[in-house]
Order: structure tokens, then C-alpha cells, then sequence
């Protein structure tokens, strides 16, 4: 399992009710059933993940985090999980609220943009990054709004939202990030980790 | 109808059974059939709803019309519910015409067969009795429970006034009430065969003859609304019935008139007129909500049931609108559901047709839940 998944599951505590939006092919649910007898729900728009997670017996709703979130109701969940999903959405803004309103805590997984292979790369080659965490040229990146974690640090901040842990991950390495080091841990994170709510 | 129907099998509900209209019956036929075998365990067993026109003779040869079982497609060995693995059943609705309880039966009271004395049945009366079916074949807790359309909106209530009868459950294309355009059409279909002389206010029975002409034209209309406009047009566009030109005549000259024609006239063979007089009506009568004053959420609440709802892109007749209505009501109350809508051109009657990427799921699911229920039965 990726090294994001244990991390994110090592957030979770037992025995609680999740919502994994954009849930793919179900890995991190039925991780999360197995390991940690949660009550897991998945939303996916790609239909073969769809069908991936009927198959394996988890509970799966084929639609659009997007337009289709107003269907849970106000905190059904203790945790709405967000993975590596929230840049490609039109109005990230508007789906987080949604995350906030459905869950009791929300857990999002970003990309860093603010990563140092993806600055060097816009710095010394001028041209848009492609690495592992983004692996998509900017013609055909569904990456609408790319951010940092720096970015969305300060974005919870602003719009009153408690960060209750951020952790980034670099390779195999997990660090917590807190206000005192978000600058060097934007620069060495490949992928930031917010538990919020 | 032209079939004889005495000598299918059923049992006889002996247990009184009060219908929504007020009036209790009891000693009455249900007509049913299984297919594979049901295990030691118990633990697989499914029970397929039949749709307005379908029957219990899901697979294999119907032995009363010598046809192909309406759900063949799906259902046998080796398909998505393979009757090697699984116990399926399917029982005849009361209120329909293949053996159990039905307008054309007879009235004990009079001798003669009931036509409009016959009370006026509901979904839920229609899974009250088949609940009686599952008692006698000693099955406590179904693996599954499914059906489409009409089907559908049996299992909804089934699951609803049962919830701890079956396992999981798949409804599929259908709605938790009947929308003015749904009544709309049925009306049609009536309409129709109460236009008709011969059916003279049902009491065509007793005289040996059917309102052909009229039952004919409310299965065309059905038949319309079971496709999408994208599947009849790759069908038939403007193809002419073996002619090369128009006849200048009302004969069947396009395709699709000769199609409707075929579909209509056949049916007749096989269908009681009454019969759909009173299925349309339960269908117009069914809403879910109506019986739980909380809405749809409440009809759901505290059910353990997991749901596979699936819905087709091109079905205009029961929208993926109106089954995600229900998905949302289902996680409204916290249900274990999850959604597919199956991309397809081929309407309402995606399910009765090969449809890969819906027999897929439909036995990716079954399978998978199959092993959770054996799980459940062991502990």
C-alpha cells in the first residue's frame, strides 16, 4: 500500500465512519475495514474503479465529488477523507466546505507544488514540472489548482479552519509540520498531509 | 391468454392476508418456481420480483409458452446468478395471470372467474404474499433479493417491511413512486384496453374471447417506452418492412410498426387484459414514502441491508435521477448502498438484454457478497 494510505490510516482511530471521496479502486477502504473495523464508504466518478470496489464488496457511489456531495448529510461522518484530488476540482473552496459540513474531521492529501524538484524545475528549466506526485504534462493535467502546503496552511488559517495535525511526506520519510518549520518542510514535503475540522 | 394455468406450481397462503384496500384474503394460490439448489447452509438463496409483464419462469424454457424465461439473459448456469451456485426464486405476483391469484381466477363465491370483482392489489400486497412463499420453503434469511422495474419497487418494499429477511439487495431501474408522466403512460395502456368493445367491463372472460385489439396497443406502448429514442433509431430509423417503397396504404410499411405490431400480438397469447388493469394500478398506488410519514429516510432507517442500486444512462422511463433519489435516501440514513449507472443505448430493458458491463456488476456484486454472508453466518 502507498506510503500516503498508512499514514493517512495511522490518523484514523477504530471503529469510526469514513467517506472516502474519490475512494479509486477501494485500496484505503478496505485497508481501513480490515485493519481498523471502520465503516467505510467510497465515492468515485471513474467507472472501472467503480466496479473495482463492487467487486471486492465495498460500498461505492459512482458520481462526482464535485456537484454530488450535498447528497451526505450534515456530519454523517467522523472522517471524510480527500485524496490527492482537491487541486482538480473547479471550486476546491467550495468542495472543502462541503468535506467540512459532511465530516466531523476531514483528512486531504495535496501534492506540494511548493516541493524543491518542482521549483527547480520551473526555476532552471522553465518549464512546468512533471514528477512522480504530478505526473501530467500541462496540456493534459487535470490539476486545476495546484497549491502548497504552505498555500493551504495559510488558506485554513484565513477561513477559521483548525488545523489539527499536518504531516509531509518525503519518500519513506513522514515528518509533522507545524508553523515554526512550514517553510523548510514546504520546500523538502512531496506531499503534504492536513487533518482538519 | 391462450394458456392453461391450473396445473402450475404453487402453494396455497393459507394465512390471512389484509390487502392495503381494506378487504383480508386467505387460501389462495401463489405461483412460483426455483432454480439451482438451496444449500445446507442456507446461504444461497436469492428472490428475483418480476416486472409488470414478466412471471416466475426467470430461466431456461417457460413450460407454458415453450419461450425462453424472461431473464435468461442473467439468470442460469454458468450466468451472473448461476443457478449452479445459487437457489433463486421467483414467484408470480397476485394480481397476474401465471397461476397466482388473479382477476382471471375464480371467484369461490360466485363460480365465476372474478374479472373487476377482483380487489385492487398493491406492491405492498404483492410482497406480503410472497413473504408467505419463503416461510414455506424454510429460507429464514435471503443471500439477495433483486428485481427491475416493477421488480424493483417490490424489493424497495420488501426491504422496507422485511429488512432483516435478506442480506443485500439490488434494485434495479426503478423509482420509489410512480411520476405523473410514469401514470401517464400506464393510463394509456388501460385506456386502451378499455377502449376496446371486447373487453366489456372485464367480463370478456366468461364469454371466452380477449380484448386482442386493445391489450395489443398498450404493450406497443409499453414496448415505445422500454427503448431509448438513440436504440430504436440504430434499429430501425426509416427501414422498410421487406418493400422497397411506401405502399401509399396503413400497412405496416416502416419496420418499427412492423416490430410494435409483433410485440403487441404476441403478447396477447399470453397475457390476461384485467391482469395489467390491475398491475398498472399497483405500480400508480406504490409510494414508498407514503407509508413512513418521514419521507424516504425513514423508510430506510435502521436496515442492515447492502444495497447495489444500478441505474442505465438511456432509460428515460426510470431515470438515474430517480434511482440516485433513492441512493441518497439510502445514505440519508446511513445504509449500506453503493451506485452503478451502466452506460448504455438500450433503455429501460438494459437489464433484459445482454448487457456485459451490467451483468458484471450484478455478479461481481452477488459473489462478493456472498462471501460476506457466509462470513456472517459463521460467526
Amino acid at each position: 500500500m502507498k506510503k500516503e494510505f498508512k499514514v493517512i490510516a495511522d490518523l484514523l482511530p477504530q471503529n469510526i465512519r469514513v467517506l472516502d471521496v474519490g475512494c479509486g479502486d477501494g485500496s484505503l477502504m478496505s485497508h481501513l475495514i480490515q485493519e481498523k473495523n471502520i465503516e467505510a464508504r467510497g465515492l468515485e466518478l471513474e467507472k472501472e474503479n467503480v466496479q473495482k470496489c463492487i467487486y471486492r464488496g465495498l460500498p461505492v457511489i459512482q458520481g462526482n465529488a464535485e456537484t454530488e456531495l450535498h447528497q451526505f448529510p450534515n456530519q454523517s461522518f467522523d472522517y471524510v477523507i480527500l485524496s490527492q484530488t482537491l487541486q482538480a476540482f473547479y471550486n476546491p473552496e467550495k468542495v472543502l466546505k462541503e468535506l467540512l459540513r459532511i465530516g466531523k474531521s476531514v483528512v486531504i492529501s495535496i501534492p506540494n507544488f511548493g516541493y524543491w524538484k518542482v521549483r527547480a524545475s520551473l526555476l532552471f528549466f522553465g518549464k512546468m514540472p512533471v514528477t512522480k506526485t504530478l505526473p501530467n504534462s500541462w496540456y493534459n493535467t487535470p490539476n486545476l489548482h495546484m497549491c502548497t502546503v504552505k498555500d493551504l496552511f495559510h488558506f485554513c488559517i484565513e477561513k477559521n479552519i483548525k488545523i489539527k495535525k499536518v504531516i509531509g511526506i518525503n519518500e519513506n520519510n513522514t515528518s509533522e509540520i507545524k508553523k515554526s518549520n512550514l517553510e523548510i518542510k514546504n520546500f523538502f514535503s512531496k506531499l503534504g498531509i492536513f487533518l482538519i475540522g | 391468454m391462450n394458456y392453461k394455468t391450473e396445473n402450475i406450481k404453487h402453494i396455497i397462503v393459507e394465512k390471512p392476508l389484509k390487502l392495503d384496500c381494506g378487504k383480508t384474503i386467505k387460501d389462495f394460490p401463489l405461483a412460483y418456481e426455483t432454480y439451482g439448489k438451496l444449500n445446507k447452509n442456507k446461504d444461497n438463496a436469492i428472490l428475483v420480483f418480476h416486472a409488470l409483464t414478466g412471471d416466475q419462469f426467470v430461466s431456461n424454457i417457460n413450460p407454458i409458452t415453450k419461450k425462453e424465461g424472461w431473464w435468461v439473459t442473467a439468470v442460469g448456469p454458468g450466468k451472473a446468478i448461476d443457478t449452479d451456485k445459487y437457489f433463486v426464486i421467483c414467484a408470480n405476483v397476485i394480481g397476474g395471470c401465471m397461476g397466482s391469484w388473479g382477476p382471471k381466477e375464480i371467484d369461490k363465491k360466485t363460480n365465476e372467474p372474478y374479472g373487476l370483482n377482483f380487489p385492487v392489489i398493491t406492491i405492498r400486497d404483492m410482497v406480503n404474499a410472497q413473504e408467505t412463499l419463503l416461510d414455506y420453503l424454510g429460507i429464514n434469511k435471503l443471500l439477495c433479493a433483486t428485481g427491475g422495474s416493477m421488480g424493483g419497487m417490490q424489493l424497495l418494499e420488501f426491504c422496507s417491511t422485511f429488512p432483516n429477511r435478506t442480506f443485500s439487495a439490488i434494485p434495479i431501474a426503478c423509482s420509489t413512486s410512480h411520476s405523473a408522466q410514469n401514470i401517464a403512460l400506464n393510463e394509456l395502456a388501460r385506456q386502451a384496453i378499455m377502449a376496446d368493445p371486447v373487453w366489456d367491463n372485464g367480463k370478456y372472460i366468461k364469454k371466452n374471447v380477449q380484448p386482442k385489439n386493445g391489450l395489443a396497443v398498450a404493450r406497443m406502448v409499453g414496448h415505445i417506452t422500454y427503448l431509448s429514442e438513440k436504440g430504436m433509431q440504430e434499429k430501425f430509423g426509416r427501414k422498410l418492412q421487406e418493400k422497397a417503397d411506401y405502399e401509399f396504404s396503413f400497412n405496416a410499411d416502416f419496420q418499427v410498426e412492423s416490430y410494435l405490431r409483433h410485440q403487441g400480438y404476441t403478447f396477447v397469447e399470453r397475457f390476461d387484459a384485467n391482469s395489467i388493469l390491475y398491475i398498472t394500478r399497483a405500480m400508480d398506488y406504490f409510494d414508498l414514502s407514503k407509508k413512513f410519514k418521514g419521507g424516504l429516510l425513514e423508510a430506510f432507517k435502521g436496515q442492515k441491508i447492502k444495497y447495489l442500486v444500478i441505474s442505465f444512462s438511456s432509460d428515460w422511463l426510470y431515470t438515474t435521477k430517480e434511482n440516485k433519489d433513492i441512493v441518497i435516501a439510502l445514505n440519508a440514513s446511513g445504509a449500506d448502498v453503493s451506485f452503478s449507472e451502466i452506460t448504455t443505448d438500450k433503455g429501460h430493458d438494459s437489464f433484459l438484454v445482454n448487457e456485459p458491463e451490467f451483468l458484471k456488476t450484478l455478479k461481481g456484486f452477488l459473489d462478493s457478497m456472498h462471501t460476506k454472508f457466509r462470513n456472517e453466518k459463521r460467526i
